[in-house]
Parts: structure tokens; sequence; C-alpha cells
């Protein structure tokens, strides 16, 4: 396992943090660590402003070929950068679903006409995307969709029909990358296509979901004869499927070291604030912040060695423990947080209900065992993936 | 490589049948597998330096080592003639020092004594006194718990003596040594008690002086080392419970394919993952401990992460392996028992994993902060 970089990546590291620290302040300096998970729906035209900001620094899409404007930079060179990011205090990125979904989704499986015509705008943070996968009825059973698309011969359009949710920051985008049926003879992951749609246009209306902080940055998405052109179906007819799992077998790890940062400033916090209220001095409390402290690291360690596996598409074991282990120390760091507080955890910071950051981050967090796979799905991924046991027969209803 | 083959040679040598055989022998050890060990595959001088007949690597293929030692809960003396060499590597140079690491490379057990009936796994523990510096000393007193300590020809016994913890090497035969055989809850290894008795020591036998600093380290690095066994049982209990409850059927279908059970399975392969994670890099920090680039509170605070983690994840791996055994898991034929009484025995040795854990909360809450705790790799 390498614990460290190489020194060209140093190099490449100093790089970056040179260029946060001259860019990431003057108008920029109030969303410095804002618009992160739970956080995502403040300062959206300021977080839209710095997408440009980055992207004429050439930080947008590093990972992308040169061909398309980014720097074709390594596995490492992407960790890096995400960690550097994280430790500058960067905004939460407005344009990650065009970057790291939209954006290798047409690299692998896109017309070069739809190359052309979207890659350059995510590029330049000019358009801004949004994900169209789960439905009401297609959750943990992703393949179960119900959104048809229907070949509208006489405008030669698809037109859409249903509804998507959870859509983070619809509201904020320019376009949705739709999965729905165009063949309704079909079931499950069979008579799927892939569509870039955009979402200003009749037939198409998003209704923000509150969530349980308050907030919201989850949307349902309706779709009431939506359309798009031809030319914006990825992949064959009915290849849906196959182009909207096709990166998820490749994904090593590039955000994680960025996220354990954002996890060790919060942990931090806890950390101080135990300190000072003297919850530091509760045993049961020490035993729990230790706790803490030996998880994150284990977090680190298993992202190390994930980058120093084998780059051959596979998936290590430590990979698929990953999201199930990030989760779960997320969420019993947010109940730390609340019972490190103490009793003055219950008081909100003013009315209605505005919350503090280690609220926000204790009831936020719930969201993390559920979203991208719940825990009980991950669990059934590990069992079935990497210890070869049955799968779960699949109901008829 | 190391790894191939050690897993080829413990596959055929050291089967259920051979630990199962070795636990009925009073000393608990397998000298004639031992000997193969030292002869054919030379495991013994992995961490002996160049210049005393060994390799100069450390704790990373140490681990590998004991990953695989503690898969098979093999009966040699690896991890104590592992542990030695870590010890003498952290004390000045000495003639004596030298001779030992000859001795190791050579296959000469040396166990590591170093505490008494009531232990804190710390220099307070130590009970053995020592008088007589700087000329000749006597030792008296009683060191518990000796891993291999019934087959060692060489004991290192840590003493309490005017200018503190002092380390000294004494032949297990020298007069005033009496060492008892104990035998144990965990069946698979037997710890023996030393008791010495108006014992003296030359004084180029006394390895360090004022070595409590010393005692810390090489307590950190046989937590580390022990970690590895532990994350090799709890690896071997997941395989075989994994591949138990693909055969067991019951319902018309084996129990592997229902959910309550594979979830727990998943459940027993993140641990084991998260705690080999950690092992990784706590080995890493005692190479560079002695290379001289990590401090002694990385190493403490590695060393602290991992004993606590390997802990909890053989415990709760081998426990549940018992579990999902059903019936046949409490049974003395079926070898998941063999794994939990050895989890059990590793778990409570150098301290439970809420004394690390304490250990740790001392450092992130009481003392000076830990610099960079994410980017100090």
């Amino acid at each position: 396992m390498q614990l460290e970089f190489s020194p060209a990546d140093e190099q490449f590291r100093n790089e970056v943090a040179s260029w946060l620290r001259d860019h990431l302040c003057g108008e920029f300096a109030a969303i410095r660590g804002r618009g992160g998970p739970g956080d995502e729906h403040h300062f959206v035209d300021e977080r839209k402003a710095w997408e440009r900001t980055l992207a004429e620094g050439g930080w947008t899409c590093i990972g992308w070929p040169e061909q398309w404007g980014g720097r074709g930079a390594t596995i490492e060179q992407q960790v890096i950068f995400n960690e550097e990011y994280a430790r500058a205090g960067g905004p939460g990125r407005l344009g990650h679903i065009g970057e790291t979904l939209t954006g290798p989704t047409l690299l692998a499986f896109g017309s070069e006409q739809q190359k052309q015509r979207y890659l350059p705008d995510i590029r330049a943070g000019q358009a801004f995307w949004c994900q169209g996968y789960s439905e009401p009825g297609a959750g943990s059973d992703l393949s179960n969709i119900k959104t048809r698309a229907e070949w509208d011969e006489q405008e030669r359009v698809w037109r859409f029909y249903g509804q998507k949710v959870w859509t983070s920051l619809a509201h904020e985008s320019d376009f949705i990358f739709v999965l729905a049926r165009t063949d309704v003879s079909q079931r499950g992951h069979r008579g799927l296509s892939f569509f870039l749609v955009p979402l200003a246009q009749e037939g198409l209306e998003i209704r923000p979901i509150t969530q349980l902080t308050g907030t919201a940055e989850f949307n349902e998405v309706f779709f009431d004869g939506a359309c798009c052109s031809p030319e914006d179906l990825v992949g064959e007819e009915g290849d849906g499927w196959r182009v909207a799992m096709g990166l998820l077998g490749f994904e090593r790890g590039v955000s994680t070291l960025g996220q354990q940062m954002l996890f060790q400033v919060e942990l931090d916090e806890v950390i101080r604030l135990a300190k000072e209220n003297g919850a530091s001095r509760q045993p049961a409390l020490r035993q729990r912040i230790a706790e803490a402290h030996i998880g994150l690291r284990t977090l680190r360690y298993n992202s190390l060695r994930m980058l120093s596996g084998e780059d051959d598409g596979s998936l290590s074991r430590e990979a698929m423990i990953y999201k199930l282990a990030w989760s779960n120390w997320h969420r019993n760091l947010g109940k730390l947080a609340m019972d490190v507080l103490g009793p003055e955890a219950e008081l909100v910071e003013s009315a209605p209900y505005e919350l503090n950051r280690l609220q926000s981050l204790f009831l936020f967090t719930r969201a993390d065992t559920i979203y991208g796979g719940t825990n009980q799905i991950q669990r059934n991924l590990i069992a079935e993936r990497a210890l070869g046991m049955p799968r779960e027969p699949r109901g008829d209803a | 490589m190391l790894l191939e083959s050690a897993e080829r040679f413990l596959g055929e040598h050291s089967s259920s049948q051979v630990v199962r055989a070795a636990a009925e022998l009073p000393s608990g050890v397998d000298l004639a597998l031992w000997s193969r060990v030292t002869e054919e595959l030379g495991w013994q001088v992995v961490a002996i330096p160049e210049a005393c007949d060994g390799l100069g690597l450390g704790a990373v293929e140490l681990v590998i080592l004991l990953e695989k030692l503690g898969a098979r809960l093999s009966p040699i003396p690896f991890f104590a003639s592992a542990l030695a060499a870590m010890i003498l590597r952290t004390v000045p140079t000495s003639p004596e020092q030298t001779r030992l690491f000859e001795a190791l490379a050579g296959g000469a057990v040396v166990a590591f004594a170093h505490t008494d009936a009531r232990p804190d796994w710390n220099e307070v523990g130590v009970k053995v006194s020592s008088a007589g510096a700087p000329h000749i000393a006597e030792l008296n007193g009683e060191a518990r718990y000796v891993i291999a300590g019934g087959v060692a020809e060489q004991l290192l016994v840590a003493a309490r003596g005017e200018g503190g913890v002092r380390l000294f090497s004494v032949p297990s035969d020298a007069p005033g040594v009496s060492v008892r055989h104990r035998p144990t809850v965990d069946q698979t290894r037997s710890l023996a008690e030393v008791t010495l008795t108006g014992v003296l020591v030359e004084p180029g036998c006394e390895l360090a002086a004022d070595w409590e600093r010393g005692l810390g380290v090489s307590l950190d690095m046989a937590r580390i080392l022990s970690a590895a066994e532990q994350v090799g049982c709890a690896q071997e209990a997941l395989d075989m419970t994994v591949a138990y409850v693909g055969e067991r059927v019951q319902f018309g279908r084996t129990i592997a394919s229902f959910q309550a059970v594979k979830h727990k399975a998943a459940d027993m392969m993140l641990k084991v993952e998260s705690a080999r994670s950690l092992l990784y890099y706590a080995a890493c920090t005692a190479d560079a401990w002695l290379q001289g680039s990590a401090d002694d509170q990385a190493l403490r605070e590695a060393a602290a992460m991992v004993a606590s983690a390997a802990g909890d994840t053989a415990f709760f791996v081998t426990g549940t392996g018992i579990q999902l055994h059903g019936g046949v898991g409490i049974t003395e034929e079926y070898d998941i028992q063999l794994y939990f009484k050895r989890a059990r025995a590793l778990e409570a040795y150098l301290g439970r994993p809420d004394e690390s854990r304490e250990r740790l909360a001392q450092m992130l809450l009481d003392g000076p902060e830990l610099e960079g705790t994410v980017h100090a790799a």
C-alpha cells in the first residue's frame, strides 16, 4: 500500500493549492465551505460564477481528455485535486453531475455530435446537469423504471411521460439525463433508453421536496409531454441500462480523500467542542470520539489501498465496502455531535427552524445510509459480489 | 511471493489436525513444524538485520506472514521470534544484541517477559526487580502470560530497578529461573509463567537501561504484530462461515441465500477489510519508526487504532461465525470455536480495545493536538 504520492504528484498538489489560494478569495470568500451536502441550496448564483472561474483556470473536468478541454489527469491527480479543493474550503460543486456523470457517459457512449454539443458547455461551467434515474417505484430496484419515452412521428421528437424523484438541484440545472422505457412490453433493465433532455420547456414541472432539515435540495420532476430531439438519444434505443451502468464499475474513489477532508473538518469541530464544554471528560464519549477518529483514519487507508490496487476496472474488496463504511461513519458522527453538544443540541439557532451546522449534520446524515444504494443494498452487493453468496429470488409483483 | 509460499506451506503443513495435536502437547508448540519453517522457509530471518544473517525487512513483511499464521492458528513460535527481533532493534547496539540476533536467525526461540498478574500492559506492569547495577544485577520476581515461554531458550526480561525499567537477556536455564506452562482457554496458544529467584545477570546481558520509552515502543510493535494475527484469524473465520452457510440447507434452500445471513456476512467482511486497511498503515508506520521517519507518538497512535479495530473485528467476526454455524458452531468438532477462543485471547492481550481507545482519547482530548490528522499518512 502506497502511503505517499510521487514527487510529480506533490508538485501538482502545490499547483492546485496555490491556484485555489489565489482565486478562492475576494468575491468568493463568502462561499468557502458552503454548498456541501445539506447546504446545497445556498449561494447558487455565486457558486455558478465560481464554476466559470474554475473553468477559466482549467480546473473543471481535469480527468477528461485534452481534446475535450480536460487535462487528462491521472487518478492520483484527480484524487489530489479533490483533496486540495476540500482542504481549501472549495464550495460544493454545482458542475459535478455534468463533469463526473454526463461527460464520461458521453465520452464512452455518445455520438460525435452529442460530444460537440454538450461537452464544451460543461467544461466551461456554463451548463449544469441533474440526474434522472430514481422514480417513486424505482428506488433500490432501479431497473423498475416506469417513465416512458414515446416517439412522436409528426414532430419527430421523443416525448416523456412519468416522474423522476430525488433529483438534486433540478431547479438550478439546465439539463437532465433521463433513463426512460422506450419498449413498454419489456420489464426490468430491458427496453430502457438514455436521453439528454433540456429542463426549461413545456410539459416538464419541477417540485422541491422539503426534507427533515426544513431545506429542499431534492426535487420531483414530472414529465407530461416534454421532449427531446432524436439526436439526444445516447447509444442505441433499448441500450439505456448499459449506458447508465457502464461507468460505475470503473469508479476508483477519485472523490474519497476530498470527502474525508470534509469529514475531518466536522470531526475536528466535534473534538474542539468536547474540549470546550467538558464532554471530553466523560468516559463514554471519550470512547466514541476515539472510535470516530479510528473510523475516519480507516476510511483514509482504505482509499489508499483502493488507489494502490490493480487498475483493471474490477472492484476490489476494499472498494466494495467503502459506501457502507463511510455512510455509517458519517451517520454515527452526526449522533456523536448531538451528544457532545449536550442539552444545547435541542435548541435551534432561530425560529422557525434554522439549524446549526451540527444539528444539520445529525439530521442530514440519515440520508447517507439511504441514497446511492441503501445499507441493505450495499450488504447484498458485498455478500453476492465479494463473498459469492446467492442472489435473492425476484418477486413477481 | 512471500504470501503465496506461506499460504501453500501452511495449507499443507498446518492443518486443523496439526493444530489440534499441538494443543495436546504441554508446551502447545509444534517444534517439528517450527524446525521445518526455520530450515526450509527461513521466516525467522525476515526482520533480523542483514549484518546478523537476516533480510533486514520489517513489520510490513512480518504482518503478511502473521496474517497467514493467524488464519491457520499455526502452533509455531513465530510471533515471539518476530517480536523479539523488533524489540532488539529498539535497544542500543551491543555484543549481546548481536548474539541474540544471530540466535534468532538460527531459529532459536526468544520470549518476551514483562508483566505480572494484574497487568496494566505498560511500565506499571513490570514487577520483576533488579538490583546491583552497574555490576552484576540480581533479578527477582515473576512475569506472566509469556507467549512461547515454555519453549524459549532465551528470555527478554523487563525489570524495575533504581534507574527505572531495564531490559535483560536471560537464558531460560539460568540458575534461579523457573518456567511453568499454563494451559489456556484458547487451547491453541499456551502461555508460560516465569519466576526469577536471585537470578544473577552479567553486565553485558543488560540490553537497555532507562527502558521505559523502549518498553512503550515494544508494546506498540507487539500490538501491531498481534493485530496481524487477529486479521488473519477473522478472515479465516469469515471464509469458513461463508463456506458453511453455502452448504447448509433449510427451508429448501441454502441458508446463504437468506438476507438475514448475507447481511451478517457482509458486516463481517466490512470489519475485516477495515481492520486490514488499518493494519497495513500500522505496519508501514512501524517500519517508518525503525527508519526514523515516524515518532513514538505516530507509532502509539497507529498501534492503538489497529489494536482497537482488529480486536473488535476478530471477536465480532468469530462470534458471528459461531452464530451463523448454528448448533454445530458450539461443538468441539468444528474449527470455528478455536478461532473464537483465539480472538478472545488476542483481544485481551496487551490491552482490550476500549483501553486502546482510551489511550487514543488521551492523545486526542487531553494532550497537545495531533498535527495534520488527515494528511499525515
